[in-house]
């Protein structure tokens, strides 16, 4: 049902619990001066709605409190509008949000209904939940996901004030900027070709400053390593929900097996493993959860760590523009000739390198600091959360291990484990 | 197992412990709620007289075993000498009947409370371990053990030679422990002639594991990967289920050919036993050729007891291969989940290398190293889900079609008797007819042929219930210990569980602190 209202034109509430996944990922300071968050979201059929709430005391704005309604492709308008601002060269752009993807999971249901005949009342019923039910956490991801990328960017001291940001909170009409068509988006491709091929060159140049030389070397080798084990992490997720439906299986048919049979005994052993299964088969669901958890917050380092990396590329790259502009204002003193112009440049070309360079070392400390609180919380979270269950569990198991001692059901082998 | 009893107080002794059990908390309302029933009172009408008599389903243990141990003993025990005297005679000391004689099954029955009164002091003249063997069902003093496979011989030649240990005290044996060297084949062979023997007369002769071109070639061949190693010990473990489940058959157990298998050194080779030779092809064409006769044979079946068990083996058989093909995909995905976990464990372990601050570095190499831990848990289990659950459905699913061909030994008996009939009438008319024509000389041979035909009636008949008596013997028999090994296996199984359990916990609880350092 849950399913039906996403798919139709009504509001779907976010819960508190949801807005934590924010948390999850980035620990943020969040003051009055400026307040946004996402605090509704739609799904229709191929698009998202989401609405953007925002709370702001600053006098840039008409009102204290409003909201407007923006697409995904608005997102990304404003990521890359950061990115080819010049101004903020020296600063790592929020990543964007990646987009919803809800692929995969309408093929599932689809392929679900037209299955429909092939399967019981209640296996039916149980999958098609299961289904809304991964539905609805591909979709909160993505709102999270979208919200994440707003509150990094109010939280920053300079993006906050950009002109594109206040329109994207404020304007409540259609921004009207449509997703690109392919012709830009071969653009793109080519775009990042060249930026690639022209980051290669850049890096070889070996850097003055030991702070940035150790941050490139180091970024370049985290990123790597963040993408294999996000990859890794995501494969471990899915081996875990493979097992969780196994024991859904097993227990099923244990069910069937011990009601079916005639003998009495033969039910109580089939009743017994049953309780475990279901105990396994939460148990294997709790770790795939975990493991999506993780996952997440890998690739959002991911792809924090681009972006950091994308900083570093633009600064080696001005700083290979101000050893250029220093080559022709030599090449032009000695000939005498542009002088001026080439000592503006040169002049230009360094306040733009030292600006960078300046904010960029203070954007890497503080990435540093974000990442290692992220992992932090979501480590303790993970280990907190696994031993919680193993021991409600284990707990389950002893507990009912005694019982069946209790009714001489079982032998005494297994006084020792207890 | 016997052991671990102890011989329970008679009398009011056992009162305080009924009502304990009444009293205890229980989780399982569902289950146990339907199979509690009040001990104090007794329940005439769970186990009607006519249970201990040769003609019905067998009694229904469940309800015993749940109450009282020494309720268990006494009516399993009455039920298992009274259908079994015969046999058991040769194997067990020859006490049995008496014992129980005097008292009629009813009264024994009945009133539960009386009959503790009026057995006990019987029964217990005869030691507790004979006792403790019946109501078990089946314990005899022989243990058997296959060991150490050994490749013998080269290329397709090659073969594996199992060592098949028996130590044992019972006296038809020569000896206490012997030990000899057989190879798959000698056990089909064993398998065979057991079968041949058996199974038409409605014992349920346990089958022998499958063949596997595959995983003997690629023995044959000599890889020596994880996959061979496995097969191997897949098989051994196989095959020492197998002879424990034949030896465990009181009526097998006696059998010459077992013996020899189990004793003499040299064994011919059976030969018969290869898929492509000419007795494989002959039993290819009978198992056709049955299949076929199944269909057309419509049996009259006057005794509702084999139709309903005819059905619950179907069901049973069904849900035992969809809960097999479960069990064997979980292993699977534990075995992948094991692979991935610990690609995840290396990869998380690179990642806190390259992490330059360092109480995160160390925090993701806990991280790693846990998850390395878990990913031998989860092989662990893997191993316990295998071995334990999916080997023993496997062994249950051809079990089945061993009791599914005695049924259908049974049914060819029938058809064997009512055809001698359908010949005694024709005989029958041909005689009639013989006095019509008076044709002297003809006549006395006819008469002759009617003689002969009603004795194969007779035969026919005699063959037909005892079979059916057998079967329902040996049903009875295959219950008992399909119950048996399932809670011996479950619980193995939740055994494996709990250890699992108790170690994730404290793989979780070591790496939290280290969580929390980070700064």
């Amino acid at each position: 049902m849950m399913l039906q209202r996403c798919l139709d034109d009504g509001p779907d509430f976010l819960s508190e619990e949801d807005r934590g996944l924010r948390a999850i990922n980035v620990d943020l300071q969040t003051d009055a001066a400026l307040q946004v968050d996402i605090s509704d979201a739609l799904s229709e059929r191929d698009k998202v709605k989401f609405t953007v709430h925002t709370k702001s005391s600053l006098p840039n704005f008409k009102q204290n409190e409003f909201s407007v309604v923006r697409q995904h492709e608005e997102f990304i308008w404003l990521h890359d509008s950061f990115v080819e601002n010049e101004d903020y060269a020296g600063y790592i752009i929020p990543p964007a949000p990646p987009r919803p993807d809800f692929d995969a999971s309408r093929e599932k249901l689809q392929k679900l209904g037209e299955g429909e005949g092939s399967m019981t009342k209640e296996e039916f019923t149980k999958m098609k939940q299961e289904l809304e039910a991964e539905y609805l956490a591909i979709f909160k991801k993505t709102v999270a996901m979208h919200e994440v990328f707003l509150c990094r960017v109010a939280a920053h001291p300079i993006l906050r004030k950009d002109l594109n940001f206040h329109v994207f909170l404020e304007y409540n009409q259609d921004l009207s900027v449509r997703g690109k068509n392919k012709k830009e988006k071969l653009e793109d491709f080519f775009k990042n070709m060249v930026k690639s091929a022209d980051g290669v060159i850049v890096s070889g140049v070996k850097d003055v400053d030991d702070f940035f030389e150790h941050e490139r070397t180091f970024l370049v080798e985290y990123h790597n390593r963040v993408k294999d084990a996000s990859a890794k992490s995501d494969k471990m997720t899915r081996s875990h929900k493979n097992v969780a439906d196994d024991y859904n299986r097993i227990g099923s048919s244990l069910y069937t097996l011990g009601t079916q049979d005639s003998t009495e005994i033969f039910q109580l052993y089939c009743h017994i493993p049953l309780f475990y299964f279901s105990q396994q088969k939460i148990e294997a669901r709790v770790s795939a959860d975990e493991d999506l958890k993780l996952s997440d917050l890998l690739k959002y380092y991911l792809r924090e760590s681009q972006a950091a990396k994308d900083l570093l590329y633009r600064r080696s790259r001005s700083l290979v523009d101000y050893e250029n502009a220093n080559k022709a204002l030599d090449k032009a003193r000695a000939k005498n000739k542009d002088v001026l112009q080439a000592e503006t440049t040169q002049q230009l070309c360094c306040q733009k390198f030292e600006k960078i360079s300046e904010s960029a070392k203070q954007e890497l400390i503080d990435f540093k600091t974000r990442r290692v609180a992220a992992f932090r919380k979501n480590l303790v979270e993970l280990a907190e959360l696994e031993l919680k269950h193993a021991k409600v569990t284990g707990i389950y198991f002893c507990f009912h291990f005694r019982q069946l001692l209790f009714h001489r059901i079982i032998e005494v082998g297994l006084e020792g484990t207890l | 197992m016997a052991a671990e009893r102890e011989p329970p107080p008679l009398g009011d002794a056992r009162q305080p412990d009924l009502e304990e059990l009444e009293d205890g908390e229980d989780l399982f309302t569902s289950t146990v709620s339907t199979l509690e029933s009040s001990p104090s009172s007794p329940e005439p009408a769970s186990l009607p007289a006519e249970d201990i008599s040769t003609n019905s389903n067998g009694p229904k243990p469940a309800e015993i075993i749940l109450e009282d141990d020494r309720e268990d003993l006494f009516a399993e025990a009455t039920e298992e000498v009274s259908l079994d005297s015969p046999e058991r005679e040769p194997i067990l000391s020859p006490e049995p009947t008496p014992a129980i004689t005097p008292v009629t099954p009813t009264t024994l029955v009945a009133p539960r409370m009386e009959s503790k009164s009026i057995a006990a002091p019987v029964i217990f003249d005869r030691s507790r371990e004979e006792i403790e063997e019946e109501a078990n069902g089946d314990v005899f003093d022989i243990e058997i053990n296959v060991s150490d496979p050994e490749k013998v011989g080269d290329g397709m030649n090659a073969y594996m030679a199992y060592r098949v240990t028996t130590k044992t005290a019972l006296p038809m044996f020569n000896k206490n422990e012997f030990s000899v060297k057989r190879r798959f084949s000698d056990f089909l062979g064993l398998h065979s002639k057991l079968a041949t023997k058996y199974m038409h007369v409605g014992y349920i002769v346990p089958p022998a594991p499958e063949k596997s071109i595959v995983g003997m070639t690629k023995v044959k061949v000599g890889k020596e990967d994880s996959s061979s190693t496995e097969f191997v010990e897949k098989r051994r473990a196989a095959l020492e289920r197998y002879l424990q489940r034949t030896v465990k058959h009181p009526t097998l157990l006696q059998d010459p050919d077992l013996r020899q298998f189990l004793e003499s050194s040299e064994l011919p080779r059976a030969v018969n036993t290869q898929a492509l030779s000419g007795a494989g092809i002959l039993r290819m064409v009978n198992k056709a050729a049955d299949a076929v006769n199944k269909m057309t044979i419509k049996m009259n079946e006057s005794d509702a007891w084999f139709e309903e068990k005819q059905q619950q083996f179907e069901n049973l058989d069904q849900q035992l291969r969809k809960l097999h093909a479960s069990v064997e995909a979980l292993v699977c995905h534990r075995k992948e989940l094991s692979a991935n976990t610990a690609a995840f464990a290396k990869s998380a372990a690179m990642l806190g290398n390259s992490e330059d601050h360092t109480a995160l570095s160390r925090a993701l190499s806990q991280l790693a190293e846990v998850e390395e831990k878990i990913d031998q848990l989860h092989q662990e289990q893997a191993f316990a889900d295998f071995y334990m659950f999916s080997e023993l459905l496997g062994d249950y699913i051809r079990l089945i079609a061993a009791v599914k061909g005695v049924f259908d030994h049974r049914m060819k008996c029938w058809q064997k008797w009512q055809d001698a009939q359908v010949t005694l009438q024709k005989k029958r008319e041909a005689e009639a007819k013989l006095q019509l024509a008076n044709k002297p000389d003809k006549l006395q041979q006819a008469k002759d042929e009617i003689k002969e035909w009603e004795t194969k009636v007779q035969q026919g008949e005699r063959d037909f219930e005892q079979i059916s008596k057998t079967i329902r013997k040996e049903v009875g028999r295959f219950e008992r210990e399909r119950v048996r090994d399932f809670k011996t296996v479950i619980v193995k199984y939740l055994e494996s569980l709990v250890q699992t359990q108790q170690q994730l916990i404290k793989y979780w609880e070591a790496f939290l602190p280290e969580a929390k350092a980070i700064a």
